[in-house]
C-alpha cells in the first residue's frame, strides 16, 4: 500500500489521478447521455458506457494508486463482478420493457415481427 | 468431485484475498466458512460444470481480450453520439441468428452483446436474439457476428 505512505505526488499518483478524473468525466458524459437521448432503450445504451468503460477506467486509476497487492486484486474482483452483473440488470430492464409492449420510434417497422416473436416465446 | 475440490480451493483463495490477515483465528474462521459453504452448495446440488467452470481454454481468453477491446471501441463511439445528440443515433431492433448451440454459449454471447455499449440483448428465443441497437454502426457489429464467431465451440454446458 505504497500510496498511503507517499507524501509528495509521484508519477504513479499523477497517472492514478488522471485516470480517476477521466473515469469521473466518463460518468458525467454517460449521465448527460441518459438525459439527452430519447426513449427508454437509447438511454439504456448511455448507461452502458458508465457500467463498463467509466467504472473500468476509474477502478484502474484506484489500482494504479495502491500499486500491485491485495487491494488491486480486490479491485480486479469488483471489475469482474461488474462485468457479470451489469449486463444482467440491463437485460432484465430491457426484457421487461419489451414484454410490457414498449417500442420506441422504430414501432412501425418492427411491431409485427416483434409481436410474432413474443407469441412464439409464450407458446413455447 | 474435481469441481468440489476446485470450489473449495477457489473459496479459500477468495477468503484470503478479501481478508489479508494471516492470523490463526481468522484463517480458522475461513476454513469453517469454506467447509460450510461447500457443504451447503453440495446439499443444494449446484456444483457442476455450469455453475463452476474449471475448463480453461486459450480461445476463451482470446474472446475476453477481444471483448474488452470491443467495449472500449464502442464506448468511444457511443460517447461521440452522446456529444452529437439525437441526430447521431438511429435506434432500432434487430433479429440476429446465433451459431451457439449450448445454453452457456448463448448466455456468453447475450452478455457480451449487452456489455458492449450501443447494443442490448432484449429477448432470446431459441437460436434467435432480439437486439436493440443505438446506431447503424453498432447494429452492423452485431449483424457481422464477430463476437459470435469468437466464442469457443467447446464451452461446457447443456446442448440445446
Amino acid at each position: 500500500m505504497s500510496g498511503l505512505e507517499s507524501t509528495g505526488s509521484t508519477t504513479a499518483d499523477l497517472i492514478a489521478g488522471a485516470l480517476m478524473a477521466l473515469g469521473a468525466l466518463l460518468v458525467l458524459l454517460g449521465s448527460i447521455g441518459i438525459n439527452r437521448f430519447p426513449h427508454f432503450y437509447s438511454r439504456l445504451h448511455a448507461a452502458g458506457v458508465i457500467d463498463t468503460l467509466a467504472s473500468g477506467v476509474f477502478l484502474l486509476g484506484v489500482g494504479v494508486f495502491f500499486g500491485v497487492g491485495l487491494v488491486s486484486v480486490k479491485l480486479l474482483l469488483i471489475f469482474v463482478f461488474l462485468l457479470f452483473t451489469s449486463p444482467t440488470a440491463c437485460h432484465a430492464l430491457a426484457r421487461a420493457a419489451f414484454i410490457s409492449g414498449l417500442r420506441d420510434d422504430s414501432r412501425r417497422a418492427d411491431a409485427n415481427t416483434s409481436e410474432a416473436i413474443i407469441t412464439k416465446a409464450d407458446n413455447a | 468431485m474435481k469441481h468440489t475440490v476446485s470450489l473449495s480451493l477457489f473459496l479459500a483463495l477468495l477468503w484470503w484475498v478479501l481478508s489479508g490477515y494471516p492470523k490463526p483465528l481468522l484463517l480458522g474462521l475461513g476454513a469453517v466458512t469454506v467447509i460450510f459453504t461447500v457443504w451447503l452448495a453440495h446439499r443444494l446440488d449446484v456444483i457442476d460444470h455450469e455453475s463452476h467452470p474449471i475448463h480453461f481454454s486459450w480461445p476463451l481468453l482470446r474472446f475476453w481480450t477481444r471483448l474488452l477491446v470491443e467495449i472500449a471501441r464502442s464506448s468511444i463511439q457511443v460517447l461521440g453520439q452522446i456529444l452529437r445528440g439525437q441526430s447521431a443515433i438511429q435506434p432500432k431492433f434487430l433479429h440476429v441468428k446465433t451459431q451457439q448451440h449450448s445454453a452457456l454459449g448463448r448466455v456468453i454471447l447475450g452478455n457480451a452483446i449487452t456489455l458492449t455499449p450501443g447494443t442490448v440483448t432484449v429477448l432470446t428465443n431459441g437460436g434467435e436474439f432480439v437486439v436493440h441497437a443505438l446506431s447503424k454502426e453498432s447494429a452492423k457489429s452485431v449483424e457481422d457476428g464477430e463476437l459470435d464467431a469468437l466464442i469457443p465451440q467447446d464451452v461446457e454446458g447443456e446442448r440445446v
